[in-house]
């Protein structure tokens, strides 16, 4: 064998060695050429498509919403076309730098500064934060050019809700507002993160967000891996949400929000012969229009802390005693357990029930009382007598028939249902039995009794036709069939009559008579006590001790048309709340002479409820400054948070009452026998 | 091979890899004016004066005596590693790791120019190695060391793809040079044991990362995943002919990294299609080819090694690049030669190819004074 290692062994391996490196070499090349017709071949339509998609963006165009109109078709929401800016988190490059510069574009006061750094550091990031809208052209050019410096600041044309009625539809209407991740989450499609895409946070606005959204329209654009438009490929219409009709009546609406004024209350006004609800205006509120661009930290702040709670929808979240509202209702159920209605009896100021006295509200006493004066004068001692008599077994499935303590079908979030007391109930709720004084209180709207606005406007309406009118908030050209109460022979009549002498005889409330020729309105006064007599007069001292003003009507008496309630928190008594159902009434009846008496309280008030919303944000803002804690990024929590505070706030006592009411004094009697005042 | 028609100084020249080459040059200026957005600026134009200017240096260097260029090898070697030294010691002054050495109008990067070199010094150690030594130790260590020096300091940089085409063309060398096989069967599962640990404790946290997400692209497809994955789509969108000359929508609207340097190769495929990827290929395997003819008829032990060397350190460039563009490598930042826009590498590719044709000419002198092979 020849020596292993010598110069041409090894020029043999080199030989061998070159041509298995020149081998490997081949393959490798081979398998590159494989690897490229593998993708470019059989992989091909796959990446064609992911490079068309990297290409095309498909960039939705938010649809039109849906107007809301009234019942006469005049927009209670509608949309604005504005230019609008919008930032999207995670494609901001230098937060911090781009955030301060847009500011500086926009003229951003530092408080706006600060709520739009928070909107920003909560936001999903992949969610648009809105920034500014309603922006004029030149503003809106002037962040346009500097876009290749400002990753991530989306500026657009757009539309924006309107609501021309501003606060007055606050807590009706609802309003809009980007999507939350929640809300995405449950609805997981490109549109809700869509920028400039807004959906119903509250009222009608989320009832009907289907309805109202509409078809989104589409933009095909190329665009750079930056994101930068190349230029536009195809566009597609979108098209308009559907409008909701409601049976509101606008004008009416707009004029209780603002006649309710400097008061915090609420005014329903339902038709009696369909149930359609005409106004259902909660005051103070707060202006969806500024809600729906998103809540800064100041308004949150100012809307939050007012104890008049602008957050809550009074008219079906509001429980009050109805006090003496509830006499009618009482009457007719004392008339169908076959009272006389000429049956009387001695009011002497007050009366023996048990081992405590029970006073009437005119301590001086009504003399002989029936029950026309027992409604027209509110007399106690009447509904006293007669109910110890009769028993809450007559009086508790009355208020049921006419709606209290129910809940009824309409397009809304929640509605507070309030008690109807009976001895069933108190065993079930605090395992006591039921008392004579239970029954003597209830009678008189006080105790456990508790309704919202709403119910006592449908009890109104009940009572006044005979009918079992349901309310209906979404408007149908249908006329609603409504079953009879079937009360018997003319009880229906006594009542109204009697109601009609409140306002228009010797009743309680003679200065609600309308200023209108053969009108004559039935109404009845109520004074609910908020607290015993020992902590406040009730008339006067600290708002939240004073007593809750109520009033319920309906006219023309004879031949029932509307039927309405008010109720003025801490008004100190039915004096703060009849004047406005008389001012709505005539403002139904004759909008000329109605306007005329708001106009001149709202020269005293300081403008209309927007302008002093306007004012007090104003006032409220230079007082705050930035140190205010920021607003919650959704704006439907905020809603959900007042909820629970209402219902607290609403909640029964933890132990069984055992004292008596002293029902405070009713107003003024202009025609009274006794002027108690 | 000699053309009669052309005239002596001419006919010298090896026509049938220029020729392929300059094609593969113009159709790679091609692919940058695309990439420029259909301007010869920034890159076509100086693409190709680059081109011209290296295949002079290339022409010059291929007239050197072979005796020289032996003598030279080790002093060479000695002078690029002081420069990589040298790079090493201005980034620690300076405070930052760097690359380059700026020399006057010069920018130089020595890690560049060790890829050459270091197949010349260990072509000159094999040569002078006796015949029998190359099964022991000393034809392994002094090889070692030659390698390891420039690769670790390569790493320091941190380069390490550079590192790598530093080792493979060393290793290349030592199979050529004869090593005994089980050598390299023992150095092979030594890596397999070695990369993990390498994995765990050598590399950088962004080297590790091009390492996960090469074997998982789509883990982090807006990240380091990024590069792999819009690369494969611009190659697989172009199909078999291409979206067409400056149609590519990958490359022109900034979907793909580095268009004309790293993944000029996908910017080419994406516009002219899998025709075009198999021109590239076909030229490369024209000039690996002629470079293996080179290697093999060479007349002498030194510059067999030297050819074969430069002809693996072509390869290695051309391998790992294209299988990185094809998602079957991780992202190492080694760029395609005679296309991917830049200097260096068109430097480096070019001594490799001066050499090899160096070498021709040394054989054809060899072969005038009939040692023909």
């Amino acid at each position: 064998m020849r020596p292993r290692f010598s110069p041409s062994t090894l020029a043999q391996s080199f030989d061998r060695r070159s041509f298995v490196v020149g081998a490997i070499q081949g393959g490798v090349g081979l398998l590159l050429a494989a690897r490229m017709g593998y993708i470019a071949v059989a992989e091909n339509e796959k990446y064609k498509m992911e490079s068309e998609s990297n290409r095309v963006n498909l960039s939705l165009i938010p649809p039109r919403r849906g107007w809301i109109l009234d019942r006469n078709g005049s927009p209670l929401a509608s949309n604005r076309a504005d230019f609008r800016i919008d930032i999207i988190p995670d494609r901001l490059q230098d937060p911090d730098r781009e955030v301060t510069e847009l500011a500086r574009l926009l003229k951003f006061t530092p408080v706006e500064l600060q709520d739009l750094r928070d909107k920003i550091d909560k936001a999903a990031g992949f969610q648009p934060v809105p920034v500014a809208d309603g922006l004029d052209y030149d503003t809106f050019a002037a962040v346009s050019v500097r876009l290749p410096e400002l990753a991530g600041v989306v500026p657009q044309r757009g539309y924006s809700r309107y609501y021309p009625t501003g606060p007055a539809v606050g807590h009706l209407i609802g309003f809009v507002g980007a999507a939350s991740r929640e809300e995405y989450e449950k609805e997981p499609i490109p549109l809700l993160v869509t920028p400039g895409f807004k959906l119903g946070k509250d009222g009608i606005e989320k009832q009907f967000e289907q309805t109202l959204r509409g078809q989104p329209g589409a933009r095909r654009v190329e665009v750079t891996a930056t994101g930068r438009i190349v230029r536009d490929l195809d566009t597609r219409e979108d098209i308009q949400g559907k409008p909701v009709q409601l049976t509101i009546d606008g004008p009416l609406q707009d004029y209780a929000a603002r006649r309710i004024g400097l008061e915090s209350g609420s005014v329903v006004v339902i038709d009696c012969l369909t149930g359609d609800l005409l106004c259902m205006a909660s005051m103070p509120s707060f202006d969806p229009n500024s809600f729906s661009d998103g809540i800064g930290r100041v308004e949150y702040q100012m809307l939050s802390q007012n104890e008049r709670v602008p957050l809550r929808n009074k008219v079906l979240k509001g429980l009050y005693p109805p006090g003496s509202t509830v006499k009618p209702m009482v009457a007719m159920s004392f008339l169908e357990a076959n009272l006389d209605p000429h049956e009387t009896t001695t009011c002497a100021g007050g009366l023996r029930v048990g081992n405590r006295v029970f006073h009437c509200w005119n301590r001086r006493g009504h003399g002989r009382v029936d029950m026309a004066k027992g409604i027209y004068q509110s007399c106690d001692v009447y509904f006293y007598h007669f109910a110890q008599r009769l028993g809450m077994d007559v009086i508790a499935p009355m208020a049921r028939r006419l709606g209290m303590g129910q809940e009824f079908p309409l397009p809304v979030a929640s509605q507070f249902y309030g008690t109807v007391p009976d001895p069933a109930w108190k065993l079930q709720k605090y395992g006591k039995a039921w008392q004579n004084f239970d029954t003597v209180n209830a009678t008189i709207g006080q105790g456990y009794m508790l309704a919202n606005p709403l119910q006592l406007a449908v009890m109104t309406a009940r009572i006044a036709t005979g009918n079992k009118i349901m309310p209906r908030l979404a408007l149908d050209k249908r006329k609603p069939g409504f079953e009879s109460m079937n009360f018997h022979g003319d009880h229906v009549q006594i009542i109204q009559t009697a109601m009609k002498d409140v306002v228009n005889g010797p009743g309680t409330a003679g200065r609600a008579r309308l200023p209108i020729e053969n009108v004559l309105l039935a109404g009845k006064t109520g004074t609910a006590q908020v607290v015993s007599l020992n902590v406040g007069s009730g008339k006067g001292g600290p708002w939240k001790y004073r007593d809750h003003g109520l009033f319920i009507c309906f006219a023309p008496f004879d031949n029932p048309r509307y039927a309405c309630s008010v109720v003025i928190e801490h008004g100190g008594g039915s004096g703060a709340a009849y004047p406005i159902a008389r001012d709505v009434m005539t403002y139904l009846f004759d909008p000329a002479k109605g306007l005329e008496a708001l106009h001149a309280l709202e020269k005293q008030w300081g403008g209309t409820a927007q302008q002093r919303l306007d004012a007090t944000y104003a006032a409220y803002a230079a007082a705050a400054g930035v140190d205010v804690p920021p607003a919650p990024a959704d704006p439907a929590a905020v809603a959900r948070e007042v909820d629970a505070e209402a219902r607290a706030a609403a909640a029964q006592p933890t132990a069984a009452a055992t004292e008596a009411v002293a029902p405070a004094p009713e107003p003024d009697g202009a025609s009274s026998a006794d002027n108690a005042r | 091979m000699k053309l009669a028609v052309l005239p002596a100084p001419l006919a010298g020249i090896p026509w049938r890899v220029i020729l392929p080459l300059t094609l593969l040059v113009c159709f790679g200026a091609a692919v940058l004016y695309s990439a420029a957005g259909g301007s010869l600026k920034p890159y076509a134009l100086s693409h190709v004066t680059r081109f011209a200017l290296f295949l002079v240096m290339a022409l010059v260097l291929s007239h050197f005596p072979r005796d020289l260029v032996r003598i030279a090898a080790y002093p060479a070697y000695a002078a690029v590693l002081l420069l990589l030294m040298a790079v090493e010691a201005i980034g620690a002054i300076g405070g930052g790791s760097q690359r380059w050495l700026t020399l006057g109008p010069l920018v130089l990067q020595p890690s560049e120019l060790m890829k050459p070199t270091i197949v010349l010094v260990l072509a000159a150690f094999y040569h002078s190695l006796p015949a029998g030594l190359v099964t022991s130790w000393r034809a392994l260590v002094p090889a070692g060391v030659l390698i390891g020096f420039p690769m670790v300091l390569v790493l320091l940089q941190p380069d390490l793809g550079t590192a790598l085409a530093i080792g493979f063309g060393g290793v290349v060398m030592m199979f050529l040079a004869g090593i005994p096989a089980k050598w390299f069967v023992g150095g092979g599962l030594a890596a397999l044991i070695g990369a993990p640990l390498a994995y765990f404790f050598a590399l950088h946290d962004y080297q590790r990362k091009r390492v996960t997400t090469f074997l998982d692209p789509e883990s982090d497809p807006l990240g380091a995943g990024y590069h792999i994955t819009q690369s494969k789509i611009a190659i697989g969108s172009g199909g078999v002919f291409g979206k067409g000359f400056g149609q590519g929508s990958q490359s022109h609207l900034n979907y793909l990294p580095e268009p004309h340097t790293d993944f000029v190769f996908a910017t080419m495929a994406e516009e002219w299609g899998l025709v075009g990827g198999l021109f590239v290929l076909l030229v490369f395997g024209i000039v690996l080819r002629w470079g293996w003819t080179v290697a093999r008829r060479a007349p002498d032990r030194f510059s067999c090694l030297l050819a074969g060397g430069m002809t693996a350190t072509i390869f290695f460039y051309v391998a790992i690049n294209l299988m990185m563009v094809t998602g079957m490598a991780p992202v190492v930042g080694i760029p395609l030669p005679f296309m991917s826009h830049g200097g260096s590498s068109m430097m480096t590719n070019m001594i490799c190819i001066g050499t090899l044709m160096m070498v021709e000419r040394w054989t054809r002198k060899a072969g005038h004074s009939g040692l023909a092979i």
